[in-house]
């Protein structure tokens, strides 16, 4: 039964690694702004853009 | 009033405006402006066209109005280096507020700017703060050049006074949330190692594994007890110092004996301790309170005249002009101000005229004719040519802003401890305590081994955790449901003052009335459809408040080109349209000698005359909000009412007919004696609410026990105030009133609920039966209760009234 002290130990350590990942994100400002990534992800990226743009123009000009 | 003639509109690919015509355009694309057009070129020309796939219409009518060295204070090092948040060698970081963030199309422009601009290395919007970081090389361009940039797309940074102060930027968020994860991850890990101690009858667990999982537990408690649970130790003993027995008094004294008693049963082997419910506590109590405090980021209630005076200014040395920080300019300086500008002082008028809109001090938009010698309070706007002026006063002993340097607004606010948790909890602790003692006591005659712990059995397990979530919880949510209803409180507590009102107080103009739309009624002979085409035209040229009124009211759609347009100051506009003269101002300049020129605050009469002949006038006046009359007879029911107005007694008889039960009406009120007939009332017992909006209400909104500031325009100027209301919500305060006190109905209830929990635990305490798993059970379930009854109530009772 002893193995359960060290098992016990590791899943405090896990947990504890959470709780520091927790608040180190929280420093970093991760959660300064929860709307606008949500906003931003949607994007596509401009590079795709601009072959896109490229054929809108020769038929607009 | 003549027919209104409605085409097909044509809108704007950019800003979604109708279009006046259409003759600007890019193939089938159509713009009200050229401004837009440029916009709109300018991107597709920097493959930024997705602008205009991600939203619809998304841009921002550009206005061409600004002067072309408008942000030429920005190329003096000491105001610049001001607004750079970082700088070094190669690059610099700016964060600028852009109050015309609005769509996520402005989100992806605004981080593509370096496609526009190719000293921009990166810029970041953060949406809901209306905040726009850029980083940029600063030895490729200036940070004029870069705001210049974002102003010619429509995107104006605001830069303001209070800028300027590096002190009040950046203000750093709480570590609440810190407090709760370490809570949270203390109060799972105990409970997990509870656990074998909740299922294990006696024996089962070994003696080693019982001592191991009980300093483990002691362990993880102490981070909970030292530092997620210190604001409620902070808390308590202040208010002790102030001799209150505040709510977090009772909870302090709760935990604080939880946990010695915890530690002492792990130390002396004596038992498991309550450290799971001791966690549980904390964090529960912790949630209650992230859960209040709900903060509207892009609403500010602390601006003061800082937010809205500008950085700088110019001033006149020598024939030569000099850009200065404002706060620099001394008492006989003289400046210049453009079209458009604020005047930052008190200052004499040099020039032959000028015309001054107070819109932001009083909230009336009509501009004020002013004459050489004639003295200008700061925070009024100059609207028409560059005039200059002679500074009478620094700008912190100007008029208006004197009012900052009054001891009402030096004076911390101190926290309201009145309030019905407070007064609650002082009963609840002195009964508390004596039933503490009196287990203790009769238990001493009949068991004298078990009396402390009975006595502290007691103190554990009522504590008031229930009792401290619903206030909590219940205010809110309140303050939620009113945020959706474009009420915003800065404080849920002003819900719990809001029960407590006495007496109801209004300003009048840009409170009760519009201050953006008014009213227009023509008077005179029929004008025809070319008529009103023509005088539209003609007002479309000028940016005079009325002018631009009139354009927006009048209906026709065909736009005339203008010749010889001239602007005559105090007098009106003429100009040619094939040829016929078309005037529009004053009645003695439209020709109209027997009328004389009536200015007053509230109504304005606009001249007509064309081709040399009078035609009649267009009278423009305030418009009260709707629904006033119900609002005032609703209220006169529960409340008092006085209106307090900086205006002439014009108005007297209108307002006495909608609001027939008011108190009083005060009129030509100086900011100042608003102030003090606040006071005035207060101490005669009054509570008093205010509602105003500028800034000469200023001083009577932070004096009323709540001031609540109306605007027409969330992001726009609003003076300190423990409460916003968006205008067209005025009408439904009683509403929202009511809403108020049922929500306190829900706390007493909730505080019932509570105390039938707490007569349950007592009755184990005090017969010496509680054990942790008992205790670690009871509470979750009280609190989950009463929150659960908290939330739902005030759910249905929002509905009921229909917010």
């Amino acid at each position: 039964m002893s193995v359960l002290f060290i098992l016990i130990g590791f899943s405090l350590l896990l947990s504890l690694s959470f709780l520091i990942a927790f608040l180190w994100a929280s420093k970093k400002g991760q959660f300064d702004d929860t709307y606008t990534p949500s906003v931003r992800i949607l994007f596509d990226d401009i590079k795709d853009e601009k072959k896109e743009n490229n054929n809108d123009r020769m038929e607009n000009f | 009033m003549p027919t209104i003639k409605t085409t097909k509109d044509i809108i704007c690919i950019h800003c979604g405006e109708k279009c006046p015509n259409g003759s600007i355009s890019i193939e089938n694309k159509y713009f009200c402006c050229n401004g837009c057009k440029f916009v709109y070129k300018l991107l597709h020309e920097n493959n930024l066209g997705s602008y205009y796939k991600i939203e619809d219409k998304p841009g921002i009518k550009v206005s061409d109005k600004l002067y072309d060295n408008h942000f030429a204070y920005l190329d003096n090092e000491k105001i610049s280096g001001k607004l750079l948040d970082f700088s070094n060698k190669e690059i610099s970081i700016v964060t600028l507020i852009i109050p015309q963030i609005h769509c996520s199309s402005c989100i992806w422009l605004l981080e593509n700017l370096q496609k526009l601009h190719s000293a921009v290395i990166s810029s970041r919007v953060q949406f809901l703060k209306k905040e726009l970081s850029i980083t940029f090389k600063h030895n490729k361009t200036s940070l004029r050049s870069l705001i210049e940039l974002l102003a010619s797309i429509g995107y104006e940074p605001q830069i303001s006074l209070d800028d300027y102060n590096i002190e009040t930027k950046r203000k750093k968020g709480s570590s609440l949330i810190v407090r709760v994860a370490v809570a949270g991850f203390c109060f799972a890990n105990i409970m997990l190692f509870s656990f074998p101690e909740y299922l294990s009858s006696d024996g089962f667990l070994s003696e080693n594994f019982a001592k191991f999982f009980g300093y483990l537990n002691l362990l993880l408690s102490i981070p909970v007890f030292l530092f997620s649970a210190s604001i409620y130790f902070k808390s308590a003993y202040f208010g002790l110092k102030q001799k209150i027995i505040n709510m977090d008094v009772p909870i302090s004294l709760g935990i604080l004996i939880l946990f010695v008693r915890s530690v002492y049963e792990i130390i002396s082997s004596s038992g498991p301790g309550y450290f799971d419910s001791f966690t549980g506590l904390v964090f529960f109590l912790l949630i209650g309170k992230l859960f209040q405090q709900k903060t509207y980021e892009s609403l500010s209630f602390d601006s003061d005249y800082k937010s809205y005076f500008p950085i700088s200014i110019i001033k006149l040395t020598n024939q030569s002009e000099e850009i200065v920080p404002v706060t620099d300019l001394k008492q006989g300086d003289t400046i210049l101000v453009r079209n458009n500008e604020l005047i930052p002082a008190d200052s004499r008028l040099l020039s032959s005229h000028a015309s001054i809109d107070y819109s932001f001090v009083t909230g009336e938009s009509a501009p004020i004719e002013k004459a050489t010698d004639d003295k200008i309070y700061a925070g009024g706007k100059q609207l028409g040519g560059i005039i200059q002026l002679e500074v009478l006063k620094n700008v912190s002993q100007s008029y208006i802003t004197k009012l900052w340097n009054d001891a009402n607004f030096s004076a911390p606010s101190t926290k309201s401890l009145s309030n019905i948790a407070n007064r609650f909890s002082k009963y609840f602790t002195i009964s508390v305590v004596s039933i503490a003692f009196a287990a203790a006591f009769v238990w001493m005659l009949l068991d004298p081994s078990q009396a402390i712990f009975v006595g502290i059995s007691v103190l554990i397990i009522a504590c008031p955790c229930a009792l401290a979530l619903s206030t909590p919880i219940t205010l809110g949510s309140v303050q939620r449901i009113l945020g959706r209803n474009k009420l915003f409180f800065k404080e849920s507590d002003t819900i719990e003052k809001l029960a407590n009102i006495t007496h109801i107080l209004f300003d009048k103009t840009g409170t009760l009335t519009k201050s953006k739309s008014s009213s227009i009624k023509y008077y005179g002979k029929e004008l025809s459809d070319d008529n009103m085409s023509y005088i539209r035209s003609l007002v479309h040229q000028s940016t005079h408040p009325l002018s631009v009124k009139l354009y927006e009211h009048l209906p026709t759609n065909i736009t005339y080109n203008i010749e010889k347009f001239q602007e005559l100051p105090n007098k009106g506009i003429s100009g040619f349209i094939h040829n016929i003269e078309v005037k529009v101002g004053s009645a003695s300049f439209c020709g109209n000698t027997s009328e004389t020129d009536k200015k007053d605050i509230l109504e304005s009469r606009v001249h007509v005359s064309i081709d040399s002949l009078y035609f009649g006038y267009f009278k423009i006046s305030a418009e009260y909000r709707d629904g006033l009359i119900q609002l005032a007879s609703q209220l006169s029911t529960k409340y008092k009412i006085s209106i307090l107005s900086g205006d002439n007694q014009s108005e007297l008889a209108t307002l006495k007919n909608m609001f027939p039960k008011a108190e009083s009406f005060h009129f030509q009120m100086s900011p100042m004696d608003k102030l003090l007939h606040v006071k005035e009332l207060q101490k005669n017992g009054d509570k008093v609410l205010m509602f105003g909006d500028g800034l000469n209400d200023a001083g009577a909104l932070k004096q009323a026990d709540i001031g609540i500031a109306v605007t027409e325009n969330m992001s726009s100027f609003s003076p300190a105030s423990d409460g916003i209301i968006a205008g067209e919500k005025l009408a439904y305060t009683y509403t929202y009133m009511r809403f108020s006190n049922i929500a306190i109905s829900i706390i007493l209830v909730s505080f019932g609920i509570s105390i039938l929990y707490n007569i349950f635990g007592l009755g184990f305490a005090v017969m010496g039966l509680l054990s942790p798993l008992l205790a670690a059970v009871l509470m979750p379930i009280s609190s989950l209760t009463v929150v659960g009854f908290a939330v739902i109530s005030t759910k249905i009772a929002a509905r009921r009234l229909g917010i």
